[in-house]
């Protein structure tokens, strides 16, 4: 029996370890956290359909508990040798794991929005990112401002450390557009009376019932957009803001106040990815996620032999793309293994 | 009078050249303003002189400053200047002394050995003689020198050297052949009519002993003069007009005239006044960036060809680092300023939406304070300084906190002066509208504009760093010392462009420790960010950024600390090193409930060092 370590047991590594396991293999997987399901467990609710976030970390939890692969928590990868055929593994847990293959699947790490400095975040009170957002939109969570009142208004700002060369990342994070729809949608549910504007370079609404949310945010929610990028925001004595932008269709500059504004933080491949491709020899893009074989026929093979890709740590992913791509991780972990048993 | 025809190709050359600079720098100076041209003449019999000379002397002839930057470059220079000098000095007297007159046409001085065929008789004549001998003897070793650094330029302390245009190689060449070939046509007639000195005269009989030195003599001597006449003629077209050019400007600028926002003739002189040694060469950080041919040396080269491009022209920090290391003097920022006005004359905005309204400031408000847009970018410093005024109980009015005119520094920087003098006008009239007599900035670039073009008559202008030292001596604010080792990075437009670099350093000593580091105050690194450059790509900017970063780092300190809010962006992007304003320090210590920031090591993807070494772990190579 061949055995296949995962390093991350995010969404990607928990659905590649099940597809390895129903294809008879036997497979560890290394989290470095407590528990399973990486960032999903700080969704409250998922894009296009506001599925729970919890109804998909159970169907994973799920998996973990019927399927006969076990999981290393709380353990980190200190070094990868790679010994002819196999590879050894040691983990911060003393242990030493034999492998035949490895996949990485370390994910990606939100933008850190203090680097937007100009927007003012964990400077102003009112002023949030989407995952914290996230965290408040969890029901019994009460969004009261600090004035002590439901904001009247609210702000989105797209693309904060996406397509922005001062912060050095030029890449698309994909989800965030629709992040930006789904969570107006959610705000102005809860809040009938708030008046809801989105600041937005383009909207790339590429998934299936992408479009069809954003039109009903527009026709059906009143949510505004505007396409133009915020320049700064500050914070007035009443700790509301006031935000200055320029709306680029009517080639205005505008100033507005608002009692929130919550910044569409985009992914960056983070330390965890650095360190993986560090101690395993895979080279990165410049963009600093994991750089692959090629992006098209082999986008879950990395350079080094018997070490496979699977999910955002390659690129910014969806939950959908990122449960695919580990499906596809298997598959070619497989057909490897099976080679070479020949 | 005795005379010979090689003396010709020299007379007609010194006469050449000295009409050309006679009637160049007389047009020059005849284009200054008449302030400056009233300056000349209300300083040119005072003290002032006196000081232009004595610059001179320590300057144009023993080359002080590029002593201090290099010994051996200095004595190079040295040798060949100040050797030079007393060469045609000494010579004179010599020639005055043997003639029994005051009136010895130039050629008879330099010729003299071989007009005077009898050895010195007299002791002072032998004195003289020897003292010429060993005068040429070091002009020699500066030749010597010069041959030297052509070849390897680093023993000079030289990583870069320019590059040379036909002008230049001509004057130069004459001028490497000048003094060897004056030896040899010294030594020639001295083997012949035995008249040398100390070192000619074995020399010239060693020859004798195995040369025709009857038939070599005259050819050599026309060579010398030739040579001589050579160096005259290239000497307009070549950098070696820095050599008297020079001369004018150390008197001008002892006169007290500058650079203006226009090209004059005292932008011109600046210009001729380059020697393109190459100095500024190693200071300049876009080298860093692997950009090599718009440095200021280059960029007063295309001045004076009239071939400058706006590429070359814009591709500049500004940062003023090559200014402190250039051996005359130059204002290569201002002179490079000259030319931005120039290039973008078109293209002034009128501003004519702008309109003062009326104010309503309380009448206890002590200082104004303006933070500028970049520090509207940077909100974590207004809220220091907004933290820090309530703890100081500081009167303020914040006059840009919503809307006011840009300060104008980023338009002058680009060329737009015109422009900026009516964003200039608009904010000027605000403050002295105000009546309060002190206004408190927190950017730099800001605060040089408002210190430099505002005229604002009794009202102080001080950089927040300033003014919040002026609070801690007057005890406004308290002392709380953090155990922290902190960098402190000068800003371009507060260090080289303002002269702060001592106040930020006292203030941050009472709140934290300061480490000295090897690049600071006036040859501090520019962070990169700089907005005067509208040429430059954001990697290039990177490249630069990072490169000043890592000297940062191998210091290790717990904190980078700033007084720009663009320097404070532009670094803190990267996230290798927690960078803050001098604001934000002095505020974290006065708020003790607030964390300290830790010290982390980051691991940042891009830079995923030993990356080889796993590869050779790896068994892949």
């Amino acid at each position: 029996m061949k055995h296949i370590v995962i390093i991350g047991g995010g969404i990607a590594g928990i659905e590649t370890a099940s597809a390895l396991t129903d294809a008879g293999h036997w497979v560890t997987v290394i989290e470095k956290d407590t528990r399973v399901g990486g960032k999903l467990n700080n969704w409250s609710y998922l894009f296009p359909d506001f599925t729970p976030a919890e109804k998909i970390a159970e169907s994973l939890l799920e998996k973990c508990r019927e399927k006969d692969f076990s999981i290393l928590p709380d353990t980190e990868v200190k070094a990868i040798i790679r010994n002819q055929d196999k590879f050894n593994i040691h983990t911060s847990g003393n242990q030493n794991l034999e492998a035949d293959a490895i996949v990485l699947a370390t994910g990606y790490e939100l933008f850190d929005a203090r680097r937007k400095e100009e927007y003012g975040y964990k400077i102003y009170d009112q002023v949030v990112t989407s995952a914290d957002l996230e965290q408040l939109l969890r029901p019994g969570e009460s969004l009261t401002v600090a004035a002590g009142k439901n904001p009247k208004r609210i702000a989105f700002v797209h693309c904060v450390g996406s397509r922005d060369e001062k912060t050095g990342n030029h890449y698309c994070s994909k989800v965030c557009c629709i992040t930006g729809v789904k969570q107006a949608i959610e705000l102005k549910k809860r809040l009938p009376e708030a008046e809801i504007f989105c600041f937005y370079m383009d909207l790339r609404m590429y998934g299936k019932h992408f479009e069809e949310l954003y039109r009903e945010a527009q026709e059906k929610y009143d949510i505004q957009f505007i396409r133009g990028r915020l320049s700064e925001a500050s914070e007035k004595i009443d700790k509301s803001l006031l935000i200055k932008a320029e709306d680029t269709l009517s080639g205005r500059p505008l100033k507005m106040n608002v009692d929130l504004l919550v910044l569409l933080v985009g992914m960056e491949a983070g330390k965890g990815t650095a360190s993986a491709a560090f101690s395993c020899g895979v080279n990165c893009e410049e963009s600093g996620f994991l750089k692959s074989m090629d992006s098209l026929l082999r986008s879950n093979i990395s350079q080094q032999e018997g070490i496979f890709l699977a999910g955002s740590c390659t690129a910014p992913m969806s939950l959908n793309d990122t449960l695919l791509h580990a499906r596809s991780a298997a598959i070619e972990v497989n057909n490897y293994l099976k080679k070479s048993i020949k | 009078m005795e005379t010979t025809p090689f003396i010709w190709p020299f007379t007609i050359g010194l006469l050449f050249i000295s009409c050309f600079l006679v009637i160049i720098i007389g047009i020059w100076i005849s284009s200054l303003s008449h302030i400056d041209k009233s300056r000349i003449i209300h300083s040119i019999f005072t003290y002032k002189s006196i000081l232009a000379i004595k610059e001179v002397f320590m300057e144009s002839l023993l080359h002080r400053k590029i002593f201090r930057k290099n010994p051996v470059l200095g004595y190079m220079h040295m040798s060949l200047a100040f050797g030079w000098f007393l060469l045609i000095a000494v010579g004179h007297i010599e020639a005055c002394i043997h003639y029994k007159t005051l009136s010895v046409p130039a050629y008879k001085a330099i010729f003299m050995r071989y007009f005077v065929s009898g050895p010195a008789l007299t002791l002072s004549e032998k004195m003289l003689a020897a003292c010429m001998d060993m005068l040429l003897l070091f002009v020699l070793s500066g030749v010597l020198l010069a041959y030297y650094k052509r070849i390897n330029s680093r023993v000079f302390g030289m990583k870069k050297t320019t590059q040379l245009k036909l002008g230049d190689r001509i004057a130069l060449t004459s001028l490497w052949l000048i003094f060897p070939l004056r030896f040899l046509a010294e030594s020639l007639t001295a083997g012949i009519h035995n008249n040398g000195s100390i070192i000619s005269q074995p020399t010239g009989q060693l020859l004798a002993s195995f040369l025709p030195v009857q038939s070599l003599e005259t050819p050599l001597w026309w060579a010398y003069s030739g040579a001589l006449s050579l160096f005259f003629f290239a000497l307009p077209v070549s950098r070696y007009m820095h050599i008297p050019v020079e001369v004018i400007l150390i008197f001008l600028r002892n006169y007290g005239i500058k650079v203006q926002k226009r090209i004059d003739g005292y932008s011109r002189i600046q210009v001729y006044s380059c020697s393109r040694c190459g100095i500024c060469l190693d200071s300049c950080q876009m080298t860093h960036a692997a950009i090599k041919d718009t440095q200021s040396v280059y960029v007063l080269k295309h001045i004076r060809n009239k071939n400058l491009t706006d590429e070359k022209l814009f591709n500049c920090l500004l940062c003023g680092r090559c200014q402190p290391d250039c051996p005359v003097g130059l204002e290569l920022n201002n002179l490079r300023m000259t030319q931005r006005i120039e290039s973008t004359k078109e293209y002034n905005s009128s501003y004519k939406y702008l309109k003062n309204g009326k104010l309503n400031i309380s009448p206890q408000t002590e200082v104004i304070y303006f933070a500028g847009c970049m520090t509207h970018l940077t909100p974590a410093i207004i809220k220091s300084i907004k933290e820090i005024f309530a703890v100081a109980d500081v009167k303020y009015w914040f006059m840009d906190e919503d809307k006011t005119a840009c300060c104008g520094r980023p338009l002058m920087q680009i060329g737009q002066y015109e422009a900026a003098k009516k964003l200039i006008k608009h904010n000027r009239e605000q403050i002295l509208a105000t009546g309060i007599k002190k206004i408190i900035v927190s950017c730099p670039i800001c605060y040089k504009v408002f210190k430099e073009d505002y005229a604002l008559p009794g009202v102080a202008v001080l950089h927040h760093s300033e003014y919040l030292l002026e609070l801690m001596a007057d005890k406004r604010i308290p002392i709380k010392k953090m155990p922290m080792r902190v960098i402190y990075h000068d800003p371009c437009e507060l260090g080289r462009g303002s002269g702060i670099y001592h106040q930020p350093r006292l203030l941050l000593n009472e709140y934290v420790d300061v480490v000295p580091t090897k690049n600071e105050k006036e040859a501090a690194y520019c962070c990169g960010g700089s907005l005067s450059n509208i040429k430059i790509q954001m990697d290039e900017r990177n490249q630069i950024r990072n490169k000043t970063l890592e000297e940062y780092i191998t210091y290790q300190p717990d904190m980078l600390a700033t007084a720009c809010p663009l320097c404070k962006k532009t670094f803190a992007k990267t996230n290798k090193l927690n960078v803050h304003d001098i604001a934000e320090i002095v505020c974290m210590a006065l708020n003790t409930n607030k964390e300290r920031p830790k010290k982390e090591t980051y691991l940042y993807f891009h830079e995923v060092k030993h990356l080889e070494e796993t590869k050779i772990k790896m068994n892949i190579h």
